[in-house]
């Protein structure tokens, strides 16, 4: 009774909100500790469209995902040597 | 046209793996399909028993992998269902007595001959998961409403795309209706929002389950459970028939007009 009003009045989520907001935060983490194979693709896939556009420092380029409170952000340093003269694009 | 090869897996152990495997497998039986179920939990094999068929084992997996007998003379036939078959898992092997290629070899065999192949997997995501999965080209996750059955489900979400097993389908066992609405449990809408895949189907807690597994017989042979409607429902998914899902709240608008709409018919008719 005394949880019941409780979460009446506001002052405790239900345990299955918990549960869900919970597991939300160790996905969070479960999934961004993905293998650094997949980083490596996914550093050769950025490098490949990102040299559509623009010459790349292609050793510097750095991919790494970094963990906040309840965020994760894909951070990526593309150090940049040439930029292409507009139109330089070759159509495919 | 071969069979199409279903397995189905959790990661997190005894949340319900081999119960489904055994309703499903004797629901599309019963359906009318050719069904092969295969136990892939080597060392601690269990569909035997939930299927009543524990007495009648003479090989197993092993022993047709390993050539010592054929696959036709390993396979066990239902004693109700002359559709339904099993291949057991061998007992006192050691789970690395079969290869993922070996099982791959196997499966394809198996889905020859028949409809469907449905691949009971161990827990865990080690070797005998991987060869669970070698064979199939469908996955089916089972998880309970909990965290840590819902995070291990994850994974193997996961696990199951680097082996190319894209969409799976989720299965949500051991539901308690009371226990949502007073908010103590995960809904279902909450598992699918975390989880990010295709609901195929929720199957209550139910006392059925167990009655009908003391006596080795799936429950979806018991027409009255709630279970067996909803392994029976699912069956029809599988199928390709449209069926919406399940409304276990337990005295919902839903229920209630459901209960009314026929009544209401009936009364029109008898004017
Ligand atoms: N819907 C249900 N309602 C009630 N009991 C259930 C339900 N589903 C499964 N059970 C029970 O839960 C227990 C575990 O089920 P089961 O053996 O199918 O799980 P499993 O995932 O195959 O386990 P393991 O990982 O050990 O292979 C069994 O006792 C079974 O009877
Ligand atoms: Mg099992």
């Amino acid at each position: 009774m005394l949880e019941f009003l409780a979460r009446l009045f506001g002052r405790e989520e239900s345990s299955g909100k918990q549960a869900k907001e919970r597991l939300r935060l160790v996905l969070v983490h479960d999934r961004a500790s993905v293998s650094p194979h997949l980083l490596e693709m996914l550093r050769v896939d950025l490098l490949e469209v990102i040299s559509k556009y623009m010459e790349v420092d292609e050793p510097g380029l750095e991919v790494n995902l970094e963990h906040e409170k309840d965020t994760v952000a894909l951070v990526a340093n593309i150090p940049i040597r040439r930029l292409k003269r507009q139109g330089s694009k070759v159509a495919h | 046209m071969p069979g199409r090869v279903l397995v189905i897996t959790s990661g997190k152990g005894g949340v319900g793996k081999t119960t489904t495997t055994a309703n499903l497998g004797t629901g599309l039986a019963i359906a009318g399909q050719k069904v092969c179920l295969v136990d892939a939990d080597i060392g601690l094999r269990n569909l035997d028993v939930v299927m009543g068929l524990e007495n009648r084992i003479v090989y197993d997996l092993v022993e047709v992998v390993e050539g010592n007998c054929k696959l036709r003379n390993a396979l066990i036939k239902h004693k109700r269902n002359d559709n339904l078959f099993l291949l057991p898992a061998a007992q006192t092997r050691e789970k690395d007595a079969v290869s993922p290629e070996q099982m791959k070899g196997l499966c394809e065999q198996l889905a020859a001959e028949f409809d469907f192949v449905l691949v009971d997997s161990p827990a865990g995501i080690e070797h005998g998961f991987r060869n669970a999965i070698a064979g199939a080209d469908e996955a089916i996750i089972v998880t309970t409403p909990e965290v840590s059955a819902v995070r291990d489900a994850d994974r193997i979400i996961g696990m199951l795309e680097a082996h190319e097993l894209f969409s799976p389908k989720l299965i949500i066992n051991r539901l308690r209706p009371e226990m949502v609405k007073r908010g103590d449990m995960m809904d279902v809408q909450d598992v699918i929002e975390i989880l990010a895949i295709d609901l195929l189907g929720v199957v209550p807690d139910d006392q059925a389950v167990i009655v009908a597994t003391n006596r080795g017989e799936p429950v979806v042979f018991d027409e009255k459970s709630l279970s067996a409607a909803a392994y029976r429902n699912i069956v029809g998914r599988i199928l390709g028939e449209d069926i919406p899902q399940m409304d276990f709240e337990p005295e919902s608008m839903l229920e209630k007009l459901r209960r009314l709409v026929p009544l209401r018919f009936s009364r029109r008719k008898a004017n």
